[in-house]
């Protein structure tokens, strides 16, 4: 088990697919709407070396109820620029596509939260600040700062991608037993 | 204008079960889900999906405790209202239900998950043109139940207008649907699958059988299941035995030259909660 402390740097790249990890630090919030407004009008916190977690909490005043992982996929498209800028880890759940297995390649890691365990997320997790907060409670960009949140590195720096293993097992076993090969 | 005393009492007697039940839902899981969870976590031999189901276990324990909701897509509220025979069918239903939305998105608190499909204007409150979905049926007893549907495993969901000669491959279009789903619906899932009625009534069939108790399957449905996990897809698509707690099937009939069937994907947190209205 490795412990985690933003600012990131090196020390993600040695860490491989199924690595179980736990991350402290600080933290930025971003779905679809926080990432089109990024690549529009800049990142509004520093880039190097920071966690971005795919989440759109419950939030009220200054408490955070719940803040689970929503699904990576969706920000596919969207990613490029945050690893460009220098992101070192980004947390969600479900995985990403081949196009950000290939940009995470010697500079970021993702990390897998359990999807749905939103109370847990937020009993390692403290509201400290929000960017981009008319977008709404969902797709604002809030800062939050973490406490050993337990994570599985799910895409390393090496290629290494265990949801796509999985997948093509899945695959296999499914043509095998429905006779489709 | 003129507001009839008994609608208006109606209306609120259903407004305050619907907030009771929503609370319910969102807070807690039902025994019969937590049962199947716990079984499929004593069972389990990936390492890294014990740890899934460890942190799932953690997390229920923890929203209860806190009494904060379990996972932060509250979902969007599907309605069920059994009607008996001395309640009136009326628009108070309706305005009840709403109401009742409103409210538990404020108390609680429940994210606004509700926009406008082309603009994603956010309405704020959880209602929207359409939304909740209410269905009324008649029923012994006045009661409405509530299916808070998060959006992760609504959105792999699928229909498929087989032909009447494909009744043998309804379960591979089963399994093929989480196949492709993969761990983008939270999985381990729970499969509600409609089988006959028209291409509308077959999502319906499907969303109700997310309603019938998941601790027991019938053989039909074991197999399916068993289909499903040999895809080793695990929870979260880390990986694992457990890719779907349980498959629950229902069935309407249907047009001679029709097959349609329906799969509604659940995540591991299939919340509803049922509550008796008083008026």
């Amino acid at each position: 088990m490795t412990d985690l402390v933003t600012p990131l740097g090196d020390e993600v790249l040695s860490l491989r697919a199924g690595d179980r990890v736990t991350l402290s630090g600080t933290i930025y919030t971003a779905r679809d709407e926080a990432h089109l407004r990024m690549m529009k009008e800049g990142i509004p916190f520093d880039p190097k070396g920071a966690a971005v977690y795919h989440c759109g909490p419950v939030v009220k005043g200054d408490r955070l109820v719940v803040a689970g992982p929503t699904t990576s996929a969706r920000m596919n498209a969207l990613t490029g620029f945050l690893i460009d800028a220098g992101v070192r880890v980004f947390i969600g759940k479900g995985g990403m596509g081949p196009e950000v297995v290939e940009q995470l390649r010697g500079r970021a890691v993702y990390l897998a939260l359990t999807g749905g365990c939103a109370a847990l997320a937020a009993s390692r997790l403290l509201l400290s600040g929000v960017y981009f907060e008319d977008l709404g409670m969902a797709e604002a960009v809030w800062v939050i700062r973490a406490d050993h949140l337990p994570l599985t590195v799910g895409i390393d720096a090496h290629g290494g991608d265990l949801f796509r293993a999985v997948r093509e097992k899945a695959k296999t076993q499914f043509h095998q037993r429905f006779n489709t090969m | 204008m003129m507001i009839n005393s008994a609608d208006s009492t109606l209306s609120g007697a259903l407004a305050e079960a619907t907030e009771r039940a929503l609370v319910e839902a969102e807070l807690r899981l039902p025994p019969d889900v937590l049962a199947v969870l716990r079984r499929a976590a004593a069972t389990e031999r990936n390492e890294i999906a014990r740890q899934e189901f460890t942190n799932i276990l953690e997390n229920v324990e923890l929203a209860r405790e806190r009494r904060v909701p379990i996972c932060q897509d509250t979902g969007v509220p599907v309605v069920y209202i059994t009607l008996p025979p001395d309640v009136p069918f009326s628009a108070s239903l309706f305005t009840g239900v709403r109401e009742g939305v409103r409210r538990a998105t404020a108390a609680i608190p429940l994210r606004p998950n509700v926009v406008d499909p082309l603009t994603r204007e956010n309405t704020g409150d959880n209602t929207g043109v359409g939304v909740p979905v209410v269905h009324v049926a008649p029923g012994d007893r006045f009661t409405v139940t509530v299916l808070p549907k998060g959006a992760g495993s609504e959105n792999v969901s699928r229909i498929g207008m087989l032909l009447p000669s494909q009744a043998a491959e309804v379960p591979k279009f089963v399994v093929e649907t989480v196949l492709l789903a993969g761990g983008r619906p939270c999985p381990p899932v729970i499969l509600g699958v409609g089988i006959g009625g028209t291409f509308d009534a077959a999502a319906a069939l499907a969303k109700e059988a997310l309603l019938l108790p998941v601790d027991t399957m019938d053989r039909d449905e074991q197999e399916i299941c068993d289909a499903v996990n040999a895809l080793g897809i695990g929870p979260m698509g880390l990986g694992g035995d457990t890719t779907a707690l349980a498959v629950k099937v229902k069935r309407a009939d249907c047009h001679t030259a029709s097959l349609p069937v329906a799969v509604n994907v659940q995540c591991w947190a299939c919340r509803r909660a049922t509550v008796e209205v008083r008026w």
